[in-house]
């Protein structure tokens, strides 16, 4: 399944929830404002590191780029996509399910 | 009419009618248009003549982080008008460290120069207010 999930981690529970309900081999696509739970060094780095042991967890190149945050920023092991790629990854999984 | 907010003279006004106008920014800036409305709505303070402060706290500080570039999702670039607010007469911009620190960024990730204050110190800083504008 593909998760994807658009809320501040900083601000709303939805990210916590997505980690918390995902299966392995699921994949997490951050955009909007949750790509700053791709940032590294921040109070919910840790759990987007752990959940990268079972999980492939993606941010959207655009939504980064908007908000300022250079990929040189981000967490190790969190990918990023482009709109292409963003198909590619929805295109790959049975399912789809938006955290919002 | 927001100019009356300013105007209106009670007990809590200072002399002159100017009052102590505190702008408390707490969200992220391109997902909801708080950012975009409380910016504009401190500029109009500004030009009212108050005292106005700007504080950015909890995901309020990714509103100053340099080099973003929502032009190309459609979204105005407002936190160019962040370098423009010493020509409204506000110098006093606050960020609060811990909002800063939670979020991995420093104040070099900022757009502008700002006073770094933190929660013991903004908590005393709000005390002294007469007026809060929440976004």
């Amino acid at each position: 399944m593909l998760h994807t999930v658009n809320k501040s981690p900083f601000e709303k529970c939805s990210l916590e929830s997505c980690l918390y309900h995902a299966s392995p081999g699921d994949s997490v696509l951050l955009i909007e404002d949750a790509v700053y739970a791709a940032l590294a060094g921040t109070i919910v780095s840790r759990r987007v590191s752990e959940a990268l042991a079972t999980l492939e967890v993606h941010a959207l190149g655009p939504d980064l780029a908007a908000r300022g945050i250079d990929v040189r920023r981000l967490l190790p092991g969190v990918g990023t996509v482009d709109y292409r790629g963003f198909v590619r990854l929805a295109c790959r999984h049975r399912s789809v399910q938006a955290w919002l | 009419m927001i100019g009356s907010w300013f105007s209106e003279t009670d007990g809590r006004a200072m002399a002159g009618g100017i009052k102590k106008c505190m702008f408390v920014n707490r969200r992220a800036p391109h997902g909801t248009l708080y950012a975009w409305e409380g910016l504009d709505l401190a500029l109009t303070a500004a030009a009212f003549e108050q005292d106005v402060s700007l504080v950015f706290l909890d995901d309020g500080v990714f509103q100053l982080k340099r080099e973003q570039e929502p032009e190309a999702l459609g979204f105005k670039n407002f936190a160019r008008a962040f370098k423009a607010l010493p020509d409204y007469g506000i110098d006093a911009v606050y960020v609060e460290r811990e909002s800063l620190e939670a979020r991995g960024l420093g104040t070099g990730d900022l757009c502008v120069p700002v006073r770094l204050i933190d929660a013991d110190s903004l908590g005393r800083l709000m005390q002294e207010q007469d007026l809060f504008f929440s976004f």
